[in-house]
């Protein structure tokens, strides 16, 4: 069709929603596909992966941090992020392992812990909502801050002699090749699914992610909710700090070190918008498990870390870059 | 979507290219995994061509070298997974962490997987033998033997340790002290403690020097106090007078050496160590030898390792580099 003038009109979309929807669920679709084409190739790779108990080692590889990135997804969908989750954990398990050492039992140990990665949430949490520092520049401080504390406690030294009772958390088994970890990790899946996809809480945090200043003019409570999703983000770490540290059977100041970094890897490759307002926990268990077997796969072929690293490094940017270029192609510019 | 069609079709080359070199790989060879602490650090590098060596005099041995990019015990576990599904027949590992490696070594055990650790050691539940790179005796005497190799005629011989309070070099010292019967013309004139900072060894050299103006050498059995004593001779323009002896770093005490400031030093030789540990993992794993107490097991042409009731080993004494050997490894750590 042709105007008077010769030139055509300009499409205008006649929906905003479905383009979105539309790529939301691609990305799953993709991330599906890969997560299935690098199981293939692990199997054909390898004569090992197909296990069951080595793939049950090989959930060790992303749960613990997959449990930081439910709560890290949410707070980077509302426009924020967190950078101290590993000073976090390092805190954490330092105050178990400090806790430790004057006999206190498995409750204690696990309520300690918890308590230590709410209060580290809440103190970020505080210094963003209520000072209105940028959260970014905030969490890079707290992120040595926290960190720094457990190397001035403990310097060269190491805590251990964990309890047994302590050291199921970690290393138990509920049930054949099932570990606890993986429970811990499926349930809190779908916790943070329901909340992030059927609650008004979840519709908010993506309202708050798309613009802050209409969520707050619509009545959204912008400042509490991000609060709240930083004292998730420290439970969070916290209950990962549990986990690794009873995994470990001590403690080490440099424990977790750089997972920040693999964490908001994993959140992002799960399809989450690093600028915020999009992301799916689908998106983010998905991402969690390419990570882990490509991690595991690329292990059982003794490929050095940071070849794993460039790997991974590669997949993300292309898995990113993706959808972009599909754009471009459609619209013809390619 | 043909584009994803066509990174569908890149991952799986990748991967094949990935699986193609791991089907290389012989079936019925012993595979040895030497895990180091981290991956890029030249002292695990020379040890993994010491293990290669010990691979190729073996013949039937492939070496998987691998470790994790930072020194954490959690990268260490994600190896050790790996390595126990692909079912290694041996794993050597210098620790990051000597507790939190235990229950991952433990499954490998569980599999029949021979774990032994060396370097930096692993706590006895987790392994079935440790092997130190050297022992306090081994060095007590070797530490005495470098300044006296150079003092024909006996002389006086000062110690310039880390802190009061060492642990280590307490007890090296304790150990040279203990064999200075056989060295009559030698005199230690005292002992001083640097704390293991460059400016206060530094000084406390001088103060040495100024105090015993005939001091012969200086034994400094910590590689920041050796090098601070050798550049204290310097700056004092005693090279030649006084010689800078103990436990240093090629790589930090090689101006010493050209300089003349020190003569010799010791430290392990890792190239020695994971030749060593490979040459044990292989008489482990292929039954030739058994990790217990009082056991004897070979270590080819670094003789044979003698457990003790804690099945840990010392391999050798300390490796001497002088301006003989100081450039090889001066590059290597």
């Amino acid at each position: 069709m042709s105007l008077a003038d010769g030139t055509r009109p300009r499409h205008v979309p006649d929906h905003l929603t479905s383009r979105g929807q539309r790529v939301i669920r691609s990305w799953e679709t993709l991330l599906v596909g890969v997560a299935v084409l690098i199981f293939l190739a692990n199997t054909w790779a390898s004569p090992y992966f197909l296990d069951p108990w080595n793939l049950s080692d090989a959930t060790f590889n992303f749960t613990e941090k997959a449990m930081i990135g439910f709560a890290m997804a949410l707070l980077i969908i509302s426009g924020e992020i967190d950078l101290s989750v590993a000073g976090i954990i390092a805190l954490a398990s330092t105050a178990m392992g400090y806790a430790l050492q004057f006999g206190v039992g498995t409750p204690g140990l696990v309520l300690i812990g918890i308590s230590v990665g709410v209060a580290c949430g809440a103190f970020n949490g505080v210094l963003v909502t209520r000072l209105g520092l940028p959260s970014i520049v905030v969490t890079i401080g707290t992120m040595s801050l926290f960190r720094g504390i457990a190397y001035i406690v403990l310097g060269d030294q190491a805590y251990n002699g964990y309890p047994s009772s302590f050291a199921f958390l970690g290393q138990g088994y509920v049930f054949w090749v099932i570990t606890f970890e993986l429970v811990v990790f499926l349930v809190l899946a779908v916790i943070y699914g329901i909340v992030l996809h059927a609650t008004n809480f979840g519709r908010q945090i993506y309202v708050i992610g798309n613009n802050p200043t209409a969520a707050l003019f619509s009545g959204v409570r912008v400042q509490r909710i991000k609060m709240i999703l930083f004292l998730l983000t420290g439970l969070m770490s916290g209950i990962a700090a549990v986990c690794l540290t009873a995994r470990l059977g001590s403690t080490r100041p440099s424990i977790a070190y750089a997972w920040e970094l693999e964490i908001v890897t994993m959140v992002v490759l799960g399809g989450v918008s690093i600028l915020g307002g999009a992301g799916s926990i689908l998106g983010v268990v998905l991402a969690a498990l390419v990570m882990g077997m490509v991690t595991f796969g690329l292990g059982l072929l003794n490929v050095p870390g940071i070849v794993m690293s460039i790997f991974i490094g590669g997949l993300l940017i292309g898995v990113i870059a993706l959808p972009r270029l599909i754009t471009l192609i459609r619209k013809g510019q390619i | 979507m043909r584009l994803l069609g066509k990174i569908t079709a890149g991952l799986t080359l990748g991967a094949a290219l990935l699986g193609s070199t791991a089907a290389m790989a012989q079936d019925d060879d012993v595979r040895i995994a030497l895990v180091v602490k981290s991956l890029g650090n030249g002292f695990f590098e020379a040890a993994n061509r010491g293990a290669e060596e010990a691979a190729e005099e073996l013949g039937n041995v492939e070496i998987i070298y691998t470790g994790p990019t930072d020194t954490t015990a959690e990268g260490q576990i994600e190896v050790i997974n790996s390595l126990i599904a692909q079912r290694v027949d041996a794993i050597a590992v210098s620790a990051n962490d000597p507790d939190a490696l235990v229950p991952s070594l433990k499954k490998a055990m569980q599999r029949g997987i021979t774990v032994v650790s060396w370097d930096s050691g692993v706590a006895p539940e987790g392994r079935e033998m440790h092997l130190a790179p050297s022992s306090d005796e081994l060095i007590g005497k070797t530490i005495i033997k470098l300044a006296a190799d150079h003092l024909p005629d006996g002389g006086k011989v000062a110690v310039l340790s880390a802190t009061s309070t060492s642990t280590n070099q307490n007890a090296w010292i304790e150990e040279m002290n203990s064999v200075m019967d056989q060295y009559p013309d030698i005199e230690v004139v005292e002992t001083v403690y640097g704390d293991d900072l460059a400016d206060k060894s530094y000084r406390e050299a001088q103060g040495l020097m100024q105090t015993y103006p005939d001091l012969d050498a200086i034994i400094a059995p910590t590689s920041v106090g050796i090098v601070a004593a050798a550049q204290a001779v310097q700056d004092a323009d005693k090279v030649g007078e006084v010689n800078v002896t103990g436990l240093g770093l090629p790589s930090e005490m090689a101006g010493a050496i050209e300089s003349g400031a020190s003569k010799s030093f010791a430290i392990w030789n890792p190239v020695d160590l994971g030749y060593a540990i490979t040459m044990i993992s292989y008489n482990l794993a292929t039954d030739e030898a058994e990790a217990a107490p009082g056991a004897e097991i070979g270590m080819g042409r670094m003789g044979s390792a003698t457990l003790d009731d804690n099945t840990e080993a010392a391999m050798s004494e300390p490796f001497t580099y002088d301006e003989s050997n100081i450039d090889e490894f001066k590059s290597v750590f």
